[in-house]
């Protein structure tokens, strides 16, 4: 109101029309970076060794490109599989390892250091070797009761077979569980640092006063702590499911061959068509992460409530309402 | 009338520091009992003892005839258990300095979290008095709301809603209008006035020396961990016996 009466009393000034500054050297740059990407450009379409219709359309005398042949396909099954599957056991151990490690009991917390001390020192290609030839240890793997030949030894019964269920070791632990849980075991070590970091990131007064409600310490995490911590979970989180894609070709020393660059290599090592099978890898890689990308991006969307720049611009507004002795805006209505 | 909050000899220390040193108090049912004193008289860890969000080291407090915290049996304390400690806070509503509301709910989420999740009630039935515990704090056009855009004024009376939505038997207030602009103060203030015109038993950690004359049944004063001085609001605020009651109000009035 004020402001409106102040502008009929006063007259506008004239808008500025001011030269604006020059900046020579952002466009000296621009120059630069358009004649490397022409010359990009150039490389790609006229130099014929790339042999891009061995890559999409004619592989041998196939009628598909090698990127869409059924070894390739199976491999980059075999990848979006492993990455799904040992990201779940990153998440799940790293939550599990995030709340032991902020646990109040000195041995629970140190057990949680030791994991991710011991699983972000070695590293993942020396950790998939290490599950592929992990199976040397025993003779079968098995679930039932612990210590059974030692307990049984001590009654005077040799033998004490108290397992219900077991399997040959070099069925379970080769190949593809080997390295999934190889990848999956290291990933829980980083998942539980992020956690721990999202977690420590939320206002303890929240929690306090979700307690003050009679909430127990499990709703308070599930409900209000977590979902709060996702908003700094997430990015990073993002970043680990992209690094696993491409990590996922370490298992290929497990050895696991249901893998995308495996199947790959495959290719190029019974062709000798090497460079055109690379740029092949290397637009899958680029296809799945783009996937994920506008994934992330929607789950982080989802756990922005609340905080979203909505909020914040309808916020602004309203704060701009009251400095201009407005009314707020909704209110009393 | 019955006590609704009783404190004996209530000693508190964090470390080697000791943050109270012998708090007696008792509370009648319906009563609005104002605390006030200077910042570090331990007035706020007292208020948080009662809900026991901090562990006493000393002395007993009993809300509504319960000891808090613990279980008397066979002559020795024993610890309450998460569970058991939960459900004595489900009958002890607090409202905090810095609001606490959930920042990734609505308003009428905020609201029906807990009775909802903790008691287990009908989400229909908790949803219909939410809305007018809502609009009994004139926020019910705001339901749909994320607590970001709202104010400080309107945050807080929402936190009242919330803490009213479990039904307590006793609200705990700590420094409910420290964090707001003056002029935010009064409606929140007003509504708490209706809750203690409506019979609610309330113990209010404040500085507003206004409210505590007009509202208040009964006034202590803290200063060094221990109560220096209680009675009557009108007649501690007008007339104080005790040289640091008086060193204080002189500053605040």
């Amino acid at each position: 109101m004020t402001t409106e009466q102040q502008e009929t009393e006063r007259a506008r000034p004239e808008p500025i029309k001011a030269v604006p500054v020059r900046h020579p050297g952002r466009w000296v740059l621009i120059a630069v970076l358009a004649i490397l990407a022409a010359m990009f450009i150039h490389l790609l379409v006229t130099n014929d060794r790339f042999r891009w219709s061995f890559i999409f359309l004619h592989y041998q005398d196939g009628k598909r490109g090698v990127m869409f042949t059924e070894p390739v396909l199976e491999g980059l099954r075999g990848t979006i599989l492993l990455t799904i599957t040992s990201m779940v056991i990153g998440i799940v151990l790293g939550v599990i390892i995030a709340i032991m490690r902020l646990s109040p009991n000195r041995i629970l917390s140190s057990v949680a250091w030791i994991y991710t001390w011991f699983f972000r020192a070695v590293p993942r290609l020396v950790l998939a070797v290490l599950f592929g030839n992990l199976n040397i240890l025993w003779d079968r793997i098995g679930f039932g009761l612990p210590f059974d030949h030692q307990i049984g030894k001590l009654f005077g019964i040799n033998d004490l077979n108290a397992q219900f269920y077991s399997i040959k070791a070099s069925d379970l632990l080769a190949g593809f569980v080997a390295g999934m849980l190889a990848l999956g075991l290291s990933e829980g070590a980083y998942m539980a640092e992020i956690v721990r970091a999202g977690i420590q990131s939320i206002d303890p007064g929240q929690a306090e006063a979700a307690h003050a409600l009679g909430m127990s310490r499990q709703l308070v995490l599930r409900r209000v702590v977590l979902p709060q911590a996702m908003r700094v979970i997430v990015p990073p989180t993002g970043n680990e499911v992209i690094a696993m894609v491409k990590d996922t070709s370490l298992v290929a020393f497990v050895p696991v061959t249901f893998e995308l660059f495996f199947q790959l290599n495959q290719i190029s090592a019974r062709t000798f068509v090497v460079l055109p099978v690379l740029v092949a890898a290397l637009i899958w890689y680029l296809i799945i992460c783009s996937v994920l990308m506008v994934g992330q991006f929607f789950v982080e969307r989802h756990f922005s409530r609340g905080y979203g720049s909505t909020g914040r611009a309808r916020q602004r507004l309203r704060d701009i309402e009251v400095e201009q002795g407005g009314r707020i805006t909704g209110e009393a209505s | 009338m019955t006590e609704m909050v009783r404190a004996d000899n209530v000693h508190k220390a964090f470390g080697s520091l000791e943050v109270l040193k012998g708090i007696d108090l008792v509370v009648q049912q319906g009563e609005v009992c104002c605390v006030l004193g200077p910042s570090g008289s331990g007035k706020s860890t007292f208020l948080r003892c009662i809900n026991h969000l901090e562990k006493i080291n000393a002395g007993r407090i009993l809300v509504d005839g319960d000891l808090i915290g613990y279980q008397e049996r066979g002559g020795k304390l024993h610890e309450l258990g998460e569970k058991d400690v939960a459900r004595q806070r489900q009958s002890i509503g607090m409202v905090f300095q810095r609001f606490n509301l959930f920042p990734h709910m609505t308003v009428l989420q905020n609201v029906m979290e807990a009775p909802c999740r903790v008691k287990s009630e009908n989400k229909s039935v908790v949803r219909d008095r939410a809305v007018s515990l809502l609009d009994q704090v004139g926020l019910g056009a705001k339901k749909e709301n994320y607590p970001g855009q709202l104010s400080g004024g309107q945050q807080q009376r929402v936190a009242i809603a919330r803490a009213l939505a479990m039904r307590p038997k006793l609200m705990l207030f700590d420094e409910p209008t420290s964090a707001l602009d003056p002029e935010l103060v009064g409606e929140v203030l007003d509504t708490m006035k209706d809750l203690a015109r409506d019979g609610m038993t309330m113990v209010v950690v404040t500085h507003e020396i206004g409210f505590a004359r007009e509202v208040g049944d009964s006034l202590i004063f803290m200063d060094g961990g221990v109560v220096v001085e209680q009675g009557p609001p009108r007649e501690v605020i007008a007339n104080p016996r005790e040289t640091r009651t008086k060193a204080f109000l002189s500053k605040v009035l």
